[in-house]
Parts: structure tokens; sequence; C-alpha cells
């Protein structure tokens, strides 16, 4: 599977740690060094591709024409399967009738669209670039012009969104033509616009209770509406699970391509350069900017642990088999002994955890730490 | 002998002793200004830090009078910390003289008044001095009446001095000349000489530091030290200068060391004497006591795999301080370790801390306990460094714990809010006096075990600092003690148990879980922390079960950054001890000296 990193939007989210840039300038120069990396890249990955993926930033900012010139690359350097999932990140705001259709007919089969909220207030308070009206209509549109596969983004524990907001946010997502759901929980990371303004007091913080009751609510909601929730901050109708997110949790291959992209191949885990103007230059010269990290087996032990203990799957025992009998034998016996053991549970090969102690996910997951 | 002179310096922690040492020596040419690295006597690090003397030492000088004629003038060196006391004592025992060196602005404390009472009793010459002079707070007029009043001198008998500038230097050394008397002695008498210290030398074993006082030493000697009985030949004997200077013989009336080849500090004992095997002397020099430990703790390494290494560790420190005392001690909550015995408070800290900078380890030290002992109903009696080791109640007949005399000397507006601290802490006030118009003197009797908790820092904050502490065992008396002891989780702790005076048991049992409560972090299940009497449970807190430990976030295909957190955490968690399922945080360990 294949992820594009698109590095631009048209105005920051206040909370927003991932890599963009406000300025398009370098628009055109970036799509010839995402092209470049693409081709420079086609042996990295063997295997069928099942899902290509461009996330951002905001890939919507993209033309059709210019989102065709990288699909077509990318068919013509690597072997894609005929059905595979071909997912937009877009921001309500981009999503006109006309651009809904011509994605449609260069082969975007599904839209992660970032709503976020239903409520003017949230909207501002988060600096999005779309209004409420936005939000719900462009799915309509979207189902208007063929989608049938659709992802909505909400966000939880905002300051100010009460429980019962945030349950309506909830209902009306659900009454949308969507089958997939992402929530988070707003989180404050390090040097966003919203950390400083909470430092300065212009904004409160997130509260923990809020994100856990909002949590538990999300739980309750989402299986009354027919979701089931596969994952932390993922939900989906039967059959609609992303199949992009699980592979990232499942420990298949991917490549990332543009700036600040992460890949995983065999035992190495790759960051490309989160910098647009060093990412092009570096592919002007030569071959991109990047740092790679070697995942010994105890690296990985920890990160199927991780990822495992997030999602309704569970930790798959055969896999830890496969990196280390000393592992698997640590991990049984470290279960046995764990203080919350009767909430865990090894099923079918899979260790899971009960999803009314979802929310101490990581905490859990540490504990199994070789 | 007659130009022999051998002293000692008596002060309070930072009334300048050190300083004022330095000058001496630079006075007598026995270390060029240049060689005077701040403070010569003291040379661990730790003592200078501290500025206090840890372990006493001796330096020979000469001084050319303008008399005519050539002093050697020994100084031997005293801790100044009520902890080592005896070591004090038996530097005393060795000088006819002493320099009792008072702070200008600060006036007498206490440590100063029990050193000069010990001096007094050996009857020393006592060289009153004022210091610091050159402060702008000096207050010459007070601080001589203070003086005057204590040792009975005449106000012109006191030498204004200042170690910063060099004022009254030339002055205390005629003093010394003048006022001290030669040391007595008979040269042709078997060999009679105490030891006053020891240093251990990685290289060369343990130096004994000694005075003769009567017959003479010489190189190849067989000796005996008299209360061990253990016999060694003298393979090195010598001067103390700034560094040892082997001597051929040291007679009568001089101090000077002896290498034997002996490894540990615990052969030597502070306060023996040594003498001729073939031609003993009739008797002991008197004073000599075997140190015994007054306070005890559990030292257990943070990491259960360093316990070799802690007693590797234990053992090289017990090489060159033989009051340091361990054996091993296993906790449920700890696991292995040992139980020490410390001269006092301050001599625990400063182990702990040597055990981190000079070997390393770091540690956890449990609450400190006295020594109590238990008289059973069958007639039989114990004695208890550790409050797990109490026998059960229904056996127990009494138990008794160590009381002490204590002094406080502080200015008159504190005495309200220090008697009330002392009588919280079961003290009784025996006797209140007035040293000057506005400074009091407070002795009051005590139990030993309140103070090895909190005391010195509360009578600190409650003096603002005026207020200084010095005290002496007294005797065992029957107290109404009862264990209380602390469970997680229904788990006892078993390092968190204490001896405590039923009276305050149930108050200091709320306390301390409140407390716990502080410092124990939330985990993923409820924790009951309880503590309790026997059966029945005086006192609960509870932390609350942590409600969320997951970032639910996007975070697309970086996975690193998140497994990197997490591995962070699981550190954080390594860290702490496992009581049952409950992670306990170190400074938990330490609680009980921590509450309000």
């Amino acid at each position: 599977m294949i992820y594009i990193h698109i590095p631009f939007c048209k105005q920051a989210c206040n909370y927003c740690d991932f890599h963009f840039a406000t300025s398009k300038r370098y628009i055109e120069d970036l799509q010839k060094a995402l092209l470049k990396e693409i081709r420079l890249r086609r042996d990295e990955i063997p295997d069928q591709i099942s899902s290509i993926y461009f996330g951002g930033g905001t890939p919507s900012l993209l033309s059709d024409k210019q989102l065709s010139e990288i699909l077509e690359t990318i068919h013509s350097n690597f072997n894609v399967q005929p059905d595979a999932e071909i997912t937009l990140e877009a921001n309500p705001d981009d999503l006109n009738i006309n651009y809904l259709k011509e994605i449609k007919n260069i082969g975007i089969n599904r839209l992660s669209i970032g709503i976020q909220s239903f409520r003017e207030r949230d909207l501002q308070f988060m600096n999005r670039a779309h209004s409420a009206n936005e939000a719900a209509n462009c799915t309509l549109l979207a189902a208007d012009a063929g989608f049938k596969n659709m992802s909505v983004d909400l966000i939880y524990a905002i300051p100010g969104l009460s429980d019962e907001e945030w349950e309506q946010n909830i209902q009306i997502a659900a009454g949308l033509p969507i089958n997939h759901l992402s929530c988070y929980a707003l989180t404050v990371e390090e040097k966003t616009p919203l950390a400083k303004q909470i430092k300065t007091g212009v904004a409160a913080a997130p509260e923990e209770d809020r994100a856990v009751s909002q949590f538990k609510i999300l739980q309750t909601c989402s299986s009354a509406l027919g979701y089931t929730h596969y994952e932390i901050s993922n939900l989906a109708k039967p059959g609609f699970e992303a199949q992009h997110n699980s592979s990232y949790w499942s420990g298949k291959e991917y490549l990332g391509i543009g700036p600040s992209a992460h890949s995983f191949s065999k035992n190495l885990r790759r960051v490309n350069i989160p910098n647009n103007q060093k990412y092009i230059s570096s592919l002007r010269d030569g071959d991109c900017l990047h740092e790679t990290e070697i995942i010994d087996k105890k690296t990985r032990f920890h990160e199927l642990i991780l990822t495992g203990f997030r999602t309704s799957q569970g930790v798959s025992l055969q896999e830890i088999t496969q990196l280390s009998s000393e592992y698997l034998n640590y991990f049984k016996s470290r279960i046995e002994n764990h203080p919350l053991r009767k909430f865990i549970s090894i099923e079918d090969d899979h260790v899971k955890l009960s999803p009314e102690k979802w929310l101490l996910a990581d905490g859990i997951a540490s504990d199994f730490f070789y | 002998m007659k130009n022999i002179r051998n002293f000692c310096i008596i002060a309070h922690i930072d009334h300048g002793k050190s300083t004022l040492a330095d000058r001496l020596l630079e006075y007598t040419n026995t270390i060029t200004k240049r060689e005077s690295q701040a403070q010569v006597l003291d040379d661990m690090d730790l003592e200078r830090e501290r500025g206090i003397t840890i372990k006493s030492k001796a330096i020979k000088m000469e001084y050319n009078s303008p008399d005519g004629q050539k002093y050697i003038l020994n100084l031997i060196d005293t801790p100044g910390h009520v902890d080592f006391s005896y070591e004090v004592s038996r530097s005393i025992a060795a000088c006819e003289g002493a320099l009792l060196i008072v702070d200008a602005a600060q006036g007498i404390q206490a440590q100063t008044i029990s050193n000069l009472y010990l001096a007094l009793e050996h009857d020393l010459e006592i060289i009153p001095i004022m210091n610091k002079m050159d402060l702008p707070g000096a207050n010459p007029e007070e601080v001589s009446d203070q003086i005057v009043d204590m040792i009975g001198c005449r106000r012109e008998d006191i030498i204004p001095a200042s170690g910063k500038t060099g004022m009254g230097v030339n002055d205390i050394l005629e003093a010394i000349v003048a006022r001290v008397p030669a040391p007595k002695g008979d040269p042709d008498a078997p060999l009679q000489a105490l030891i006053f210290d020891s240093v251990f030398n990685s290289f060369r074993g343990i130096y004994a530091y000694f005075r003769v006082m009567n017959g003479s030493i010489k190189k190849g000697d067989k000796v005996k030290f008299m209360s061990t009985g253990s016999t060694y030949f003298a393979d090195e004997i010598g001067l103390l200068r700034l560094k040892p200077e082997a001597r051929d013989e040291v007679k009568t009336g001089d101090v000077g060391y002896l290498i034997s080849g002996i490894k540990e500090a615990r052969e030597v004992k502070v306060g023996d004497t040594i003498t001729h095997v073939d031609r003993p002397c009739a008797e002991q020099i008197k004073g000599f006591e075997d140190v015994k430990p007054m306070v005890f703790a559990g030292i257990f390494p943070v990491d259960t795999e360093d316990y070799e290494e802690l007693r590797y560790s234990m053992e090289k420190l017990q090489l060159n301080d033989a009051s340091l005392t361990f054996e091993p001690e296993s906790s449920a909550a700890l696991g292995f370790g040992f139980r020490c015995g410390f001269l006092g408070m301050l001599h625990m800290e400063i182990i702990q801390e040597r055990l981190e900078r000079e070997f390393g380890m770091t540690v956890i030290t449990t609450v400190p306990n006295v020594s109590y002992h238990a008289y059973q109903t069958n007639g039989d009696d114990m004695v208890v460094n550790n409050p797990t080791d109490l026998p059960d109640p229904s056996k127990l007949d009494r138990i008794e714990e160590p009381f002490i005399r204590a002094q406080v000397i502080t200015k008159s507006e504190y005495t309200g809010a220090i008697m009330t601290l002392c009588i919280q802490k079961r003290g009784i006030l025996v006797n209140q006096n007035y040293l000057t118009t506005d400074r009091v003197e407070l002795v009051f009797e005590m139990p030993m075990g309140e103070i090895v908790f909190d005391f010195y820092d509360k009578l600190k904050s409650i003096s603002r600092g005026y207020a200084s502490f010095d005290y002496h065992p007294i005797d065992y008396r029957e107290s109404k003690l009862i264990k209380l002891d602390l469970m997680l989780n229904g788990e006892p702790v078993d390092a968190l148990s204490s001896l405590i005076h039923r009276d305050n048991a149930y108050d200091f049992g709320k306390r301390i879980c409140e407390k716990l409560k502080e410092l124990i972090p939330k985990q993923q299940f409820e924790i009951a922390i309880q503590a309790s009497i026997g059966a029945k449970v005086i006192a609960r807190e509870t932390v609350k079960a942590m409600r969320k430990d997951v970032t639910a976030k996007c975070y697309g295909g970086d996975i690193s950054r998140k497994r990197k957190l997490l591995e962070k955490q699981k550190e954080g968690k390594k860290r702490m001890r496992q009581v049952g399922s409950v992670e306990v945080p170190q400074s938990a360990f330490m609680a009980v000296l921590k509450l309000d």
C-alpha cells in the first residue's frame, strides 16, 4: 500500500502537528518531486498494492489533474490491484460537485472528510476553514457524485463541547450517507497554536473527564447505530473497515511518499524529511532526504503489542511466535499476572483487551513491554 | 617536650573553624598560601560542600615564637556534629588546650556548649576567640558577654580575630604557646598512646593517629592495642605534617601516625590504647567506649539486581568508617538490602550520599528508627532495631525506648514555638536558662525516636534557623509503643512499618495515609491505603483508578514515536517498587519523614 503526503493547507487548524505549509508556492515543484520519488522507489514493495491513500495536509487542495498524474505514475510503476481502496482526505470546503465527479472519474473511490464537528463554535475554535453547513452538505454531494465509501472525522473533548452536544454530533454523522467514522480526542501537542493558546490562557485545555465520558458515549452510541468500534479511534459499518488504517496496525508493509511520510518495509521504518523545500531540492539532486530506523525483534514485539491492544482484533500471538518463543512465553506469563487479567482475553490466537478498558490501552500495552 | 603544644578547636558549623585553621597553617609556614586550597583540613568533597568536618585529622606546625624559641603545635581537628561526639571526646583527651571559636555575629550555639563542657571536663585550657570580626553584623559586646558568662574568663582574654583577613592570628599563636600547658608524661615509662582517629588509605591500609601519653614508640616495635588485644608491628611511624612524614621514633607528648598493615577500620578503635607487647603499661587510658549505632534504617538498591554491588560498596565504606554497621535484611516490599546502624541522622545522610557519589549506587533508604528493648512475658528480652522484628503484642510485657537529653539554644522569641514542638514530640522540659536577655537555653528529656523523624527540619523552620540543637543519650524508659503497619490493597508494606507512641498512632496513621495518597500515582485500578494496629485499621485513604491512559489521536504511519513514548513510560514504572500489584515510587518509603 502507498501513502502520499500532500503538505499544504489553506489555514492551520490549531491542534495540528502534522507537517504542512499554508503557502502553496511550491505546489508545482512538489508535484514533480512526488512523481520522482514514486519512480525511484518502485522496487521497494514487491507485493500488489491494495490501497492508495492521499493524506495531509489537505490533499483536496490538489486539482483532479494533479491527483490523476500521481495515480497514473503509481499505476505505471506498481502492480495495483483492480479493486484497490483509493482514499482521498478532503476538507468540506473543497468538495464541490464538479470536483467530486472528476476525482471519482480518475479512480478515487473513498473519501475521508475532515468534518471534526457540526457546531460552528467548535470549528471556529479549532480554526477550521469550513462551516457547519458545508460539513453536512458535502457528504450529500459526494453521494450524488457516486461515492459509496465515505468516512468522516470527528473530534471530541473540545473545550466547551458538552456530552449532549457530542452525542448529537455522532447522531448527525450517522445520519449522513457514510459508513465509517474516525473519532479523535482533542490532544494538545507541543508547539501547536493550541498549546500556545492554552499556555497564554486564551483557550481552555481539554478536560480529561470529558475525554473519558465522551469516549464512553462514542462506544454506546456507535454500537446502537450499527457501527463496530474496531480501533480506539475508528468505527465502521460491517465490511467498511478502512483497509489502509488497518494495515498500519496489522504490520503490513507500506510506502510513504512525500515530505514527512513514513514507510515500513522488512525491518526498516523510514521517515522522509519534514520540510517541503528540502524535500523538493533533495529529489531534484537525487534521492529524497530521509531517516531510517532498524526495527529489531524487541521493537517489533513492542509495536505489535501497542497497536494490537488498541484494536478489537487484538494482538496476534502467531506474529509474536514468529518473532521468538521467548517473547511469547514472556507475554503469556505477564498476562497471567496482570492486575487487569480479567479484562484481557485470549481467543482465536489473539490477545484482546475488553473495550471497557480501552481507555487504558496504552498503559496496559506498555506493561507488557520487554 | 616542653615546647610541644597539643590543642583542638571547638566551634559551631560555619563559625569559621576551617578558615581560621588554614590561617594558622599559613602563618607557621606549614603550607604556603598557594597550597592552601580553601579549607585544607576538610579533604572529603562532601565535607567541603557541607562545611562540616566529618572525620578528625591532625596536623603538626612549627612555630618560631618572638621569644626566640621554636614550638611544635599539634592541631587536632574535631568533627563538628553531635553524631560524632564520642570522637570529639577522644580528640579532646589528646589535647591540653582548646581554641573556642565563636562567630562574632551569631554568638554561642548549642553544639559549641556541649563540646566546651567536654573540654572543661578534661581540664583543657580554653582560649576564647571571637571570629568573623570583619562582618558588618558582628556584635562583639554581646558575644563577649556570652563568652565571659560561659567560661568565666576575663574580657581581655578573648582574642578578636578574622580568618578571612588574618586579624588576630599572631595573637592566637602566641596565646597557644603562652597559655596551653606543655604535655606532661614520663618518657621512661612503658608506652601508653591514645588512638584518637584513624584514616583509611587504599594503598597503605589504616593510618592510626595517636598521641603518646607516656614512653615512646619506635619504628619496628611490636605493639598491642589494649581493648582489642591485637598485636602488630609498627611498620611505619611518623609525624603528621601536611602529608605524613616517616620518623624512627615518636616521643612522649607528641602526636603521630602508625601504619601496621591493618586493612579494616574496625580493628582500630578510637579511644584505644597502644602499648608495647614486651613492656606493657599498667592500664588503658580512661574513657574508651565501643561506639554503638543510635539510628537504624534499611538501605536497599533501587534495582534489585544491584544487591551484591551494594554489599561491596558498604564493605568498602566500612573499611574507613568503622561506626557504620550493617547486616542483610530482606523486605517483602523492597527485596534484599541491609539494615544499617548509624551514629545519628547526619551520619545516615552522609553514608547515603557517599554511596551515591563514591560508588554510583542509587538506593532507597527506609524510615529510620532507634534501637528498642522489648521485654517478653517469658522473661526474654531482645534488642529491636527494626520494627518488623517486634515480637507479637501478646508475648510482649513492655517496650523501652532510648531517651536523650536535648539542649536547644535559641532567641527568646521562639521559645514558645520550640516548647510546643518538643512537647508534641513527647519531650519533658527540665531546664530553661537565659544565657543573655534574648538567648535562651532549653533542656528537654525526650525519646530519641522522635528526633529521627522530622525534628531538625521543624526546629529550623519554626525558629527561622535561629535554634541550635544538641543531644546526648541518657537512658532507656518504658513507653507505650505500638507497631503501626501500612497496607496497600491489603498487602502489608513491611518497609513502612514504624513503632509509634500509642497516643500519636491515630493522628500519625491518618497523616501517613494522606501523604502516601499524594505520592502514589494513579494506577489502572483503585488502591486502598490503610494504616493498622494489629488487625485493626485506624486510617484509610484511596487512590482512585486512572481513568485514561491512551492517546486517541490520529498518528498516521508514525508508530515509532508512539512506541518510544510508551517505552519511556515503561522505564518510569521500572523505577518504582512493586507491592502486590501496586507500583510504589521510592519517595513513598521516606514519606514518614515529610509529614507536615
